[in-house]
């Protein structure tokens, strides 16, 4: 076996012009295929990244940002948006957020600090519902429930970050944070969040502690997780569902159809590339099966020595054979290797991250031996069928 | 009587009543009941004019054809038989073919060349460059193992393909035209080589029309139309 190999590969690189000339075609193929799939791959992992599931299911509805002028009054977002929102199909969670006007009000984790050493973080209000509309993570502790948000208890829950500047990072001592004067219980630290990355600089309270305190008067927001592909849908349905009498007052922001994006990407184009490296895959498989089929005739006298020095028929059968598979293998490579340098190129251009299936990078030179193998059975037969005698005789 | 019969030495080859006839048309019968019987350590040539059947019945001797007819027995064993597989492994043991054309691989060194013959009859890997140095050293090329054979000379390449034929230590030498593409010089260097190889202990057989040739052999055999004459 070794033995039919290194007679191959010297068989191969005895006539080194004619080797490249005879991978062409399936360097041509391959690289044609490998760039077209890994190109189709890089587009469609642009399209999930930046569509990942939390954004493809995120709906925001705010009030229009120039409304209140002109002697209107204002849009404001009502307090029961949250349940009339959760009462249509494709709404899996929803809540309100706001921020909270304080003052000059500092928070701090002693007492009496207020102008003094505290931080100027950020203060925030939510129904309960928000942290499952952003799909919060706790790093520790709890969420405050609807039940804190109506007593109007005088709790809080951190945002990361907003944690790490205080010095808290538990809960199970209920440890309490000063809002200017006022105290607050920590009952939950965030670990992350999916929309809304302010919140992880912020202390939020529930609404009901903000109407009290702060005199919150309305939502500024409403984040809606909405389940997988209802985006769209409840992007149309919610202006008239919070305001049935104004809906255009209210704005909404939606993940684009990601049909379109995708679309963009995978042309019709696609479908031509993968027709080509077909056609030039074919090609360059006639083309080393020609060859091959040459150097058989041009190797007759070598035929006819190996005979004599005691090869059998499927020895010279296995050398064209193997000899074939290695041109196909290497025009594979070659194949593979200008396929996904086309891909890195051209995601380089376009400022995308490559992607390629290994699949794709280890399966495509083995496709060119494929190639090669099949290529090579006609010629391959042909050279053992030559009679040694024959074979001598010609050369 | 028993005492003569163990004193000749045995016959490597034995041909009896051996006919090759190539299937027109026109049909070619370019080998007629030849019978021949060549013995360990003899040196034999066998002399005819071009078109007389010489390279057929060297193909013959050889194992690359087959009779039409006859029976043929190499080593004592009786090759008729033998399906193409066996008779390729007997071919690469116990035959050592040195052509008018030399057939050396042009892509390949002296050294890799010589030991091409070892690849088929599976002598190990790692012997096999071993033995094909020896083999070189043995014709008198060691200087120049490791070049091509386009670089040599019509002399040396002919003595790279006798040490080819040698390697795998065959029982009989066939040599067709050895000296046919070769000057005087050469082919005098190579008609020594084979006197030194008899007297070795080789079996060779030459095939030749060439008459200076043929005489250097301890017996000669006239071959005309297929025939042999003695
Ligand atoms: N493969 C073949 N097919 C038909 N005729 C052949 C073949 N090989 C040899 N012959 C014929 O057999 C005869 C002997 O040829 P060959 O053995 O080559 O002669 P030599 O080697 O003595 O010159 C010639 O007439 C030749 O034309
Ligand atoms: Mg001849």
């Amino acid at each position: 076996m070794r033995d039919v190999l290194d007679e191959a590969l010297a068989g191969v690189a005895a006539r080194p012009t004619r080797l490249i000339l005879t991978t062409l075609g399936t360097v041509l193929g391959v690289a044609a295929l490998v760039g077209t799939v890994g190109l189709g791959q890089t587009a469609a992992g642009q399209i999930s990244q930046k569509f990942d599931l939390a954004q493809a299911t995120r709906v925001v509805v705010e009030p229009e940002e120039n409304n209140g002028q002109e002697g209107e009054a204002a849009t404001e977002l009502p307090w029961d948006a949250p349940d009339r929102l959760g009462r249509l199909n494709g709404v899996d969670a929803v809540g309100t957020v706001s921020a909270l006007d304080v003052g000059d009000d500092l928070v701090s984790n002693v007492a009496g600090l207020n102008g003094g050493e505290g931080k100027a973080l950020t203060v925030m209000s939510g129904s309960a519902g928000l942290f499952d509309a952003i799909r919060a993570v706790l790093k520790t502790g709890r969420f405050f429930d609807a039940g804190h948000d109506q007593r109007g208890d005088k709790v809080v829950v951190l945002g990361k970050h907003a944690a790490e500047r205080l010095g808290i990072n538990r809960v199970d001592s209920a440890p309490a944070i000063f809002i200017g004067d006022e105290a607050y219980t920590v009952i939950g630290i965030l670990d992350s969040v999916a929309g809304r990355a302010e919140l992880n600089d912020s202390v939020i309270m529930p609404n009901g502690t903000a109407k009290a305190a702060y005199d919150l008067k309305s939502p500024d927001a409403i984040e809606i997780r909405t389940a997988v592909g209802a985006a769209q849908l409840i992007a149309g349905q919610a202006p008239k569902a919070i305001q049935p009498n104004d809906p255009s007052k209210l704005k909404v922001d939606a993940p684009p159809k990601q049909g379109a994006v995708r679309k963009g990407v995978e042309s019709d184009l696609n479908a031509l590339f993968l027709l080509l490296g077909a056609v030039a895959l074919l090609v360059g498989g006639l083309g080393i099966a020609n060859v091959t089929l040459l150097s058989v005739l041009e190797r007759i006298g070598e035929i006819g020595l190996r005979r004599a020095l005691g090869a059998a028929r499927r020895h010279i059968a296995a050398q064209f054979l193997v000899e074939s598979v290695i041109v196909g293998l290497l025009g594979g490579l070659l194949g593979t290797a200008v396929g996904v340098l086309l891909t890195v190129g051209v995601s380089f251009a376009k400022d995308w991250t490559p992607i390629l299936d290994n699949k794709l990078a280890f399966g495509s030179p083995l496709l060119g031996a494929v190639i090669g193998l099949i290529a090579g059975t006609y010629p391959a037969w042909k050279a053992s069928a030559i009679q040694p005698i024959t074979a001598l005789r010609g050369a | 009587m028993t005492a003569v019969a163990v004193a000749l030495p045995a016959p490597v080859v034995e041909m009896i009543g051996v006919r090759r006839v190539f299937p027109g048309p026109p049909e070619v019968e370019a080998i007629r009941d030849v019978d021949l019987t060549i013995r360990q350590g003899e040196y034999l040539s066998i002399v005819g004019p071009s078109g007389s059947g010489k390279s057929t019945l060297l193909h013959l001797l050889g194992l690359l054809d087959n009779p039409s007819g006859g029976v043929y027995r190499l080593d004592g064993v009786d090759t008729m038989s033998l399906r193409e597989r066996r008779r390729a492994v007997l071919r690469g043991e116990r035959i050592g073919f040195v052509f008018q054309s030399f057939h050396l691989l042009a892509h390949r060194t002296v050294l890799e060349n010589v030991a091409l013959s070892m690849v088929y009859v599976g002598v190990p890997r790692r012997e096999r460059m071993a033995r094909a140095r020896v083999a070189l050293e043995r014709v008198g090329l060691s200087h120049r193992m490791d070049f091509g054979p386009t670089t040599l000379s019509g002399g040396e390449r002919q003595r790279v393909a006798i040490a080819r034929a040698l390697v795998a230590e065959p029982s009989l030498l066939l040599a067709d035209e050895p000296t046919g593409n070769l000057d005087s010089v050469n082919a005098e260097a190579i008609l020594e080589l084979f006197d030194e190889l008899h007297r070795g202990g080789m079996t060779l057989a030459v095939i030749t029309h060439d008459d200076h040739v043929s005489e250097r052999a301890q017996r000669r055999v006239r071959i005309v139309d297929g025939t042999l004459q003695w």
